[in-house]
């Protein structure tokens, strides 16, 4: 299929372009297998717009007269207004958007096509290697492995070919473990604190039913990170009666009979689909023009966002005072690992590591806790805030994240490398990008 | 401690909103000025001073295990919860604040007792620091259009205005005359900021005296004075602060507002904020969200909500948005009141002139600002906080909300500025402590016969002496910015936790950039010197 075939207008002239942060601007619109191009020749300021369909939410035509007006709402939240002469030109190219913006295959995406015009210093793909991780681990201590169980991504789909787990775990006893998870994801380890030796390790539910099935290797896995004499926490994500319920559907929790050394907290965060309609109803509380205060405070008390953020800063506290404060090993799961585990692990280490508060340490964190970990960004991204199609498995899980990066960043603003552009950024890049790092859903995927 | 102590109690535990079942035992002491807590556990003594005169309340909680426990409310928002371990001793305390914290005479206040052992030339040449006829002059005045008129000298105008005041050279004694019988309380319209660029003025009054059909023809001359003083526009404004429908109620009293059809060439128009009243209920009730142990985001959102807080805070900075575009984009002069035109009115035309002016963004420009749109026009400092044991109805936070909207113009506009927050909360601090004289009283004249000149120390060259710490190190300077045009859509508005939850200690960003930049600054400054002394 020629990305050709789509365009019905290519190009159209004399076109009023309106922004964010800008003043109104006239000049030339055209449109590409992959962008919007905005172009204004004028004198002094020669401006420029590069949209990329993919960050296309949604878009509206209004029609005065024979000046058309499209509203293009993007996943990065930008409102973007044309006015466009011509009705039949402005229908054409709106509904060439519309087919380009909602192409389904991956491959078609712009980072196949990209060829960069910066020089590339470092091949990122090999930048964040589980295997660099694993030197520096294992210079400070010799209780964990590199296991390549995974290798052929058939014992776990969803993780990376190469994972950390105890040394005394062997490939046969993990698989047998992933028989016992939800999706294959056996616990492993997320992050090893330095300070007093404790560990994180991450999974999905235990697929106990209602049977209350139980795995020797699975208890023998996490009680590998127990020192002697201690105990340790396991943080559900789900509140206890949502973890009884997953039983009638073959999932479940750790029974203390089973893993008597680890005592189990429920921390609450909120399950991706209502994330989703939270941020839908942030968004509109923001756009609201009405310049009535009681109504902003009453919309952004509606939507519930603010209390997910804290819901989830305060498990990622928890998280992270059981491992430096109690001195135990923890391990966190939701019902599939891929969600709320991963927002609490990597809260967690921002919190108790510096290095992931450098610049490369947070990509690291990213490619660790998020790509390699396997959190489905091409689900989750695949419509933002202003969508009008029907959503699934659309959610801001990782801006939420984000989030929460930054306001721990507000109360030590002097403690990061980073600012709020590079949050930003991140944030951009998920949802719509030239680079392919955010594409797939996971490792095998990609 | 060098000082004379009214009391001593031991065994006297502080708690915050924290788990207090670990809170140390330290010592109480009261002072003539202040309550001093001393908590000599840690490794490290900790002080809490609170003065008298900014307590507000004082309050015996029910008895728990742990002893007598005594809530103590502050003006400036400081909440102190002590438990006390002997009922005799809780009691001392208790009525001895009481007493302190409540004079009943003006010379009681601590500015009259308030000792720096500074000279006597010092302390007036620190009085004579900020002089409104220079700003006048900054402004160009007195010009062809404007006077400064000494008509007001023995209070024969208006008792609440200071002697000297603005007004058109083309309003003669007559007109001032007979318009002051038809302003309340007297209170004509006098100049406050005159835009130099395009002659638009900014002035302010009080309510006209014109129930439903009362005119009077020197106050319409006044008003004509005012807009041929600016032949740049054809028309001026007059903007009344009130809600309309309380404007109205009052035309039943005998006051009220303009008649456009009375007024050649004026657009009337109501910016609505609500009075003293509904301020001092809404600060109340956030307060409360504010003191709140360990609220959710929705008892938190919703609490702020029905407060009404934010929504006020919007509305003077919208009016004060009004005047500034007013004055420069409309190029029309305006001229601005409320009821008596010392509460909302000077709200407004303060926030205008900083909105239109950097110089009032300066140190110097904001004393200026505030000797003249609030000191010199008699706004009623004494009694809106509460300095004596007076009517508590007269009590209300109109210059706690003035000094908000300039914070929320600092977040905004973080290089605009050369003063930092922390200047703000001391300034806001001093208005109720009493320790100097430029807030006591209510106007002028009252200040006069208190002799606070010549018996009192002037707050401005206390604070201008720690400019250092209170500066803005990322100010950019005067010319950097001219007029600043702020978003005022809700969300632009923050929450200022550095004011309302000031002492919790926990609830602060626990870096804070700005002050890393001034020690960064100053090392700066040290190393350049070293340098220097080395090439030499």
């Amino acid at each position: 299929m020629e990305f050709a075939e789509l365009i019905k207008t290519p190009r159209a002239d004399n076109v009023v372009l309106h922004r964010p942060f800008h003043l109104a601007v006239e000049g030339t619109l055209c449109l590409t297998g992959h962008h919007l191009i905005f172009s204004s020749r004028r004198q002094d300021n020669a401006e420029e717009l590069w949209l990329l369909h993919s960050n296309i939410d949604s878009i509206d035509k209004r029609f005065v007269g024979s000046l058309g007006t499209i509203v293009i709402k993007c996943k990065d939240l930008r409102i973007i207004q044309l006015d466009i002469p011509g009705m039949e030109e402005c229908l054409n190219i709106a509904s060439s958007i519309e087919a380009l913006s909602t192409l389904d295959s991956v491959t078609l995406m712009y980072p196949f096509f990209y060829r960069p015009m910066f020089e590339v210093l470092e091949d990122g793909w090999s930048s964040f290697l589980l295997e660099q991780e694993f030197e520096l681990l294992s210079s400070v201590t010799n209780e964990w492995r590199l296991s390549c169980v995974n290798k052929d991504f058939s014992v776990c789909p969803s993780y990376p070919p190469v994972v950390i787990v105890p040394k005394s775990i062997d490939d046969e006893a993990l698989r047998k473990v992933a028989l016992f998870r939800h999706g294959g994801r056996f616990p492993v380890l997320s992050y090893y604190h330095k300070k007093n030796g404790m560990a994180m390790m991450r999974s999905s539910q235990p697929l106990t039913g209602t049977n209350g099935r139980r795995c020797k290797e699975d208890e023998k896995l996490v009680n590998a990170t127990l020192r002697s004499g201690r105990r340790g926490f396991v943080i559900d994500t789900r509140p206890l009666t949502v973890a009884q319920q997953a039983r009638a559907k073959g999932g479940g929790f750790e029974q203390e009979v089973h893993y008597p050394q680890w005592r189990r907290i429920h921390k609450y965060i909120e399950r991706f689909n209502i994330l989703q309609e939270s941020f839908i109803k942030l968004v509109e509380a923001c756009n609201d023009q009405s310049h009535n205060m009681d109504r902003w405070l009453s919309k952004l008390e509606a939507s519930n966002w603010l209390t997910h953020i804290k819901e989830l800063l305060t498990a990622a506290c928890l998280a992270a005072q059981c491992i430096d404060r109690e001195g135990a090993s923890v391990l966190v799961h939701g019902s599939e690992g891929t969600d709320s585990t991963l927002q609490v692990t990597s809260l967690a280490q921002i919190i108790l590591d510096p290095r992931c508060r450098t610049i490369r340490g947070f990509e690291a964190l990213i490619v660790r806790e998020w790509l390699q970990a396997g959190h489905p960004f091409q689900q989750r991204c695949a419509q933002s805030a202003y969508s009008n199609s029907k959503q699934k498995w659309e959610a801001p899980v990782f801006l939420l994240f984000l989030e929460c990066v930054w306001q721990i960043h507000r109360q030590f603003p002097c403690s990061f490398e980073f600012n709020e552009q590079f949050l930003l950024m991140l944030f951009e890049h998920a949802y719509a990008s030239q680079f392919g790092t955010f594409l797939g859903n996971n490792e095998n995927e990609r | 401690f060098h000082a004379v102590f009214l009391l001593q109690v031991e065994n006297v535990k502080l708690l915050d909103r924290y788990a207090n079942r670990k809170a140390a035992s330290g010592t109480l002491y009261l002072t003539a000025t202040h309550l001093i807590y001393v908590d000599a556990s840690a490794e490290v003594r900790k002080e809490t001073w609170i003065l008298h005169h900014h307590i507000s309340s004082v309050e015996k909680l029910p008895l728990t295990t742990a002893g007598y426990p005594l809530l103590i409310h502050c003006k400036n928002f400081h909440v102190a919860h002590f438990v006390i371990g002997q009922e005799r001793d809780c009691h001392d305390v208790f009525t001895s604040l009481l007493k302190l914290s409540q004079p009943v005479k003006p010379e009681e206040l601590y500015a009259f007792s308030y000792n720096p052992k500074m000279s006597k030339e010092n302390r007036e040449m620190g009085w004579k620091l900020i002089d409104l006829r220079l700003d006048y002059q900054r402004m160009g005045i007195p010009n062809d259009s404007w006077e400064i008129t000494d008509i007001n000298k023995d209070y024969e105008v208006c008792s609440t205005y200071p002697p000297e005041i603005v007004v058109p050279r083309a309003a003669t004694k007559a007109v001032v005359m007979g318009s002051s019988r038809f302003r309340s309380r007297g209170r004509i319209p006098v100049l406050s900021y005159l835009y130099k660029e395009n002659n638009a003025a900014l002035c302010r009054c009080s309510q006209p005296l014109a129930g439903f059909s009362a005119r009077c023809l020197e106050d319409e001359q006044m008003l004509q004075a005012i807009r041929e003083a600016n032949p740049g526009c054809p028309f001026m404004y007059v903007v009344d602060t009130r809600p309309k429908l309380n404007a109205m109620a009052n035309r039943a009293a005998g006051k009220g507002y303009e008649n456009e059809d009375n007024y050649e060439n004026i657009r009337f128009k109501f910016i609505g904020i609500e009075n003293i009243h509904v301020m001092r209920s809404s600060l109340q009730k956030l307060l409360e969200v504010c003191e709140m142990k360990s609220p959710s985001m929705s008892d938190f959102l919703t609490g702020l909500e029905n407060s009404g807080w934010l929504r006020h805070i919007k509305a003077v900075m919208d009016a004060g948005v009004f005047l500034a575009k007013a004055v420069k984009e409309e190029r029309a002069s305006v001229l601005v009141h409320c009821s008596d035109g010392w509460d909302r009115t000077a709200q407004v035309c303060s926030l205008a002139s900083l909105l239109l002016d950097p110089f009032y963004r300066t140190f110097k420009g904001f004393m200026v600002l505030i000797e003249k749109e609030w000191i010199a026009m008699g706004h009623k400092f004494s009694h809106r906080c509460g300095h004596l044991d007076g009517d508590p109805k007269e009590v209300s936070p109109v210059f706690t909300q003035f000094v908000e909207c300039v914070w929320q113009l600092m977040q905004q506009f973080p290089c605009s500025f050369e003063f930092s927050e922390r200047f703000l909360l001391e300034i806001h601090d001093h208005v109720y402590s009493c320790q100097f004289g430029n807030f006591l009283g209510t106007c002028h004249k009252e200040r006069e016969e208190l002799r606070i000149f010549e018996k009192t120390h002037s707050l401005w060259p206390f604070l201008l002496q720690r400019k250092q710490e209170l500066r803005n190190p990322l100010y950019r300077g005067f010319t950097a910015y001219k007029e600043l045009q702020p978003n005022t859509l809700p969300f632009s508005f923050q929450f200022w936790c550095g004011m309302y939850n000031r002492f919790d200690k926990g609830m602060h960003p626990k870096q804070c950039v700005l002050d890393q930049l001034l020690s960064c600054l100053s090392q700066k400054v040290t190393l350049e010197d070293n340098a220097s002394d080395l090439e030499n």
